[in-house]
């Protein structure tokens, strides 16, 4: 009786700097199996589909539920995370790769401080520090925070930046993630006592608001289904808006 | 100012489209649909047009000056994307690609256009019906005529759709959906228009 299989053609790098290549790999098949289990398939017996003894393929995850987007790669050529990506709904044999956007650390593990780094820049968070109790915040409608709590979904896995033709080694462009977070905490009571400082963030130097192409891929991509183009076209009036009130001057702070 | 330059460019880039360029292709197909009345009636329009007082300062300013700004910045942007199309091919990702294409296209043919009316002009040839259809006589010029006409058209009606999300008009999914209609349905008016009358110097 012939055993069935899953072939898998992983592309693999030693490090961020080695040259990448491909290796197949071919494993007794299960039911039910993700990608990541069959990647710990491959983790517990290392022999490529040539038989040879090889490295087991790093790749990242933590919650295995798509709530916190580390185990995101490319399968199959689209970017998506690899905790949902089921075998039985997939083609054979499944391609793997790392998401091209970000520097490799090895295999299938990528480094997204990028991402990071720019919910950094536009003050994705809601300062509430201060020298003395400052007190509760304004209240926020419930009808706001469900919609509002749409946009929180966002679990910085980076498939939009990915799926983004404006986001490549060309260009400096932040991706649609952080923008969202910007039109996220800018409406949120308390946090929308920083608006305009969030919004000169994405008006000024390179790779803000203005570098999307409206492509809109990115809200095709997004897992969570996260309204990211309504959130880019948004900011769109809101710095429109913010840009005349900085060349003209407003009676508004 | 200074610290936001690319905000600026952008932007200016997308208005400058719209204002002046978009109303300048407007009126340039309604001037060269006169030709479909023949050649009279395109002479005269041709002659309202050249003897518009401060045209020299018009011209500049309504369309050189634009043309050259959202020309050059267009081809930065246009090359700075990586398409992917082939992995991403949703309706909204062909437009952004064809939008870049039919850029390229247009500013090409825009060289060639102006090198064989304008510069002919400053050199001394009358820009009448006759010239044009000595153009199009030559049937490769007529097909690359055509293919640009429909590309500009495309440019300026994909674009309006753009220039809307950009300054924040359409933010809705809807709105934008709309938007597309709208605009496709001006892609299909000028490119009538445009093929319509360069057909007429046939």
């Amino acid at each position: 009786m012939s055993e069935k299989t899953i072939r898998l053609i992983i592309k693999r790098q030693k490090d961020t700097n080695s040259a990448p290549y491909e290796e197949t790999f071919e494993i007794p098949y299960r039911e039910n199996m993700n990608v990541i289990s069959a990647l710990m398939e491959i983790r517990r017996n290392p022999v490529n589909v040539e038989g040879k003894d090889t490295t087991a393929v790093a790749w990242d995850s933590s919650c295995l539920e798509e709530v916190c987007g580390a185990c995101s790669m490319i399968i199959n050529g689209k970017a998506r995370q690899s905790c949902t990506a089921l075998i039985d709904q997939l083609e054979q044999p499944i391609r793997l790769a790392p998401m091209a956007t970000f520097p490799v650390v090895r295999d299938l593990v990528v480094d997204r401080r990028r991402m990071f780094d720019s919910l950094k820049r536009v003050k994705a968070w809601i300062p509430i520090d201060g020298t003395y109790d400052l007190g509760p915040g304004p209240r926020m409608p419930e009808a706001k925070r469900q919609w509002a709590y749409e946009l929180s979904k966002c679990m910085t896995c980076g498939v939009c930046l990915q799926a983004c033709p404006n986001v490549n080694s060309k260009s400096e462009f932040i991706g649609p993630a952080p923008l969202s977070q910007v039109r996220l905490f800018n409406a949120h009571p308390t946090g929308a006592m920083h608006k305009a400082e969030r919004l000169n963030t994405i008006m000024e130097g390179e790779g803000g608001l203005t570098n999307c192409g409206n492509s809109q891929n990115c809200v095709q991509a997004c897992p969570k289904g996260i309204p990211l183009t309504t959130s880019i076209a948004a900011l769109n009036r809101d710095t429109t808006l913010q840009s005349f009130k900085n060349f003209f001057g407003s009676d508004q702070v | 100012m200074t610290a936001n330059r690319e905000f600026f460019y952008r932007k200016l880039h997308s208005l400058l489209g719209v204002i002046p360029l978009g109303a300048f292709l407007f009126v340039h197909f309604m001037v060269n649909y006169q030709a479909v009345q023949g050649p009279e009636a395109y002479n005269a329009a041709a002659k309202m047009m050249e003897h518009l007082p401060f045209l020299l300062v018009l011209e500049f300013v309504l369309i050189y000056i634009p043309i050259l700004f959202h020309g050059i910045y267009g081809l930065y942007i246009a090359f700075q994307a990586r398409n992917n199309t082939s992995t991403y091919g949703y309706f909204r990702n062909w437009m952004f690609r064809l939008q870049r294409i039919t850029g390229v296209i247009v500013i090409i043919f825009v060289a060639w256009h102006v090198w064989d009316t304008r510069i002919a002009k400053a050199l001394g040839q009358e820009v009448n019906f006759n010239m044009m259809a000595d153009i199009v006589d030559n049937p490769v010029a007529l097909v690359l005529y055509i293919v640009s006409i429909a590309a500009a058209s495309f440019h300026l009606a994909n674009g309006l759709w753009s220039f809307a999300v950009t300054w924040g008009i359409t933010v809705s999914p809807r709105s934008q959906q709309i938007a597309t209609y709208v605009t496709m349905a001006i892609f299909v008016i000028m490119s009538f228009i445009g093929i319509r009358a360069i057909l007429a110097f046939v």
